[in-house]
């Protein structure tokens, strides 16, 4: 599924709004989770999941291809831990 | 942050009333996890992939005792950030 398709579908299920209200929602539904991310912050959503950063140390890599030895700087990944139910009903 | 935060959010910028914008953010989170729950990966450009996995089974160990178990076949989530997510985490 695509973010247009999951857009469709939330039209579909709530009569109430319209497409491009749809479009709206789940596009500020997005923007708020990596700007909390992109703040350092984490996002928990029951039922769902959560979303949080991590640290990882710098560290030395190699080239692969040149097996020469470089420098790969510290960085912020983000993190998601799946929530209990969403878990539960993939697994089924 | 938690789903009430983003439903402000919403709110403000959509102009959907708070009870309507606390269903709509239901309505996203539900809609994946249906999606989801039938083995379909979910794209969200921009944000990331949320993708099933299917685990083979494995010899594990239960960590309080020390005995030997084996781990069944499993489905479980992953979510792969988008790029654009990624390089927004590391300005700081």
């Amino acid at each position: 599924m695509t973010k247009s398709e999951l857009i469709d579908a939330v039209a579909n299920a709530n009569k109430d709004i319209t497409r491009r209200e749809a479009e709206v929602v789940v596009s500020t539904v997005f923007s708020a989770i990596s700007d909390e991310l992109a703040n350092g912050g984490r996002i928990e959503l029951r039922g769902f999941g959560s979303f949080s950063i991590k640290t990882r140390d710098s560290r030395t890599g190699r080239n692969p291809k040149t097996g020469e030895s470089v420098h790969v700087p510290a960085k912020t990944v983000p993190h998601f831990k799946p929530g209990k139910e969403l878990r539960e009903r993939v697994d089924k | 942050m938690t789903k009430s935060e983003i439903a402000s959010i919403i709110c403000d910028r959509v102009g959907l009333s708070k009870k309507e914008s606390a269903e709509i953010v239901e309505i996203v989170l539900e809609e994946i996890k249906n999606v989801l729950a039938s083995g379909t990966d979910v794209k969200i450009s921009g944000f990331g992939h949320f993708m099933v996995r299917s685990k083979n089974s494995r010899r594990g160990r239960n960590p309080k005792t020390g005995e030997g178990i084996t781990i069944e076949p499993r489905k479980v989530v992953t979510f792969r950030a988008s790029q654009l997510v990624k390089d927004q985490l590391q300005k700081d």
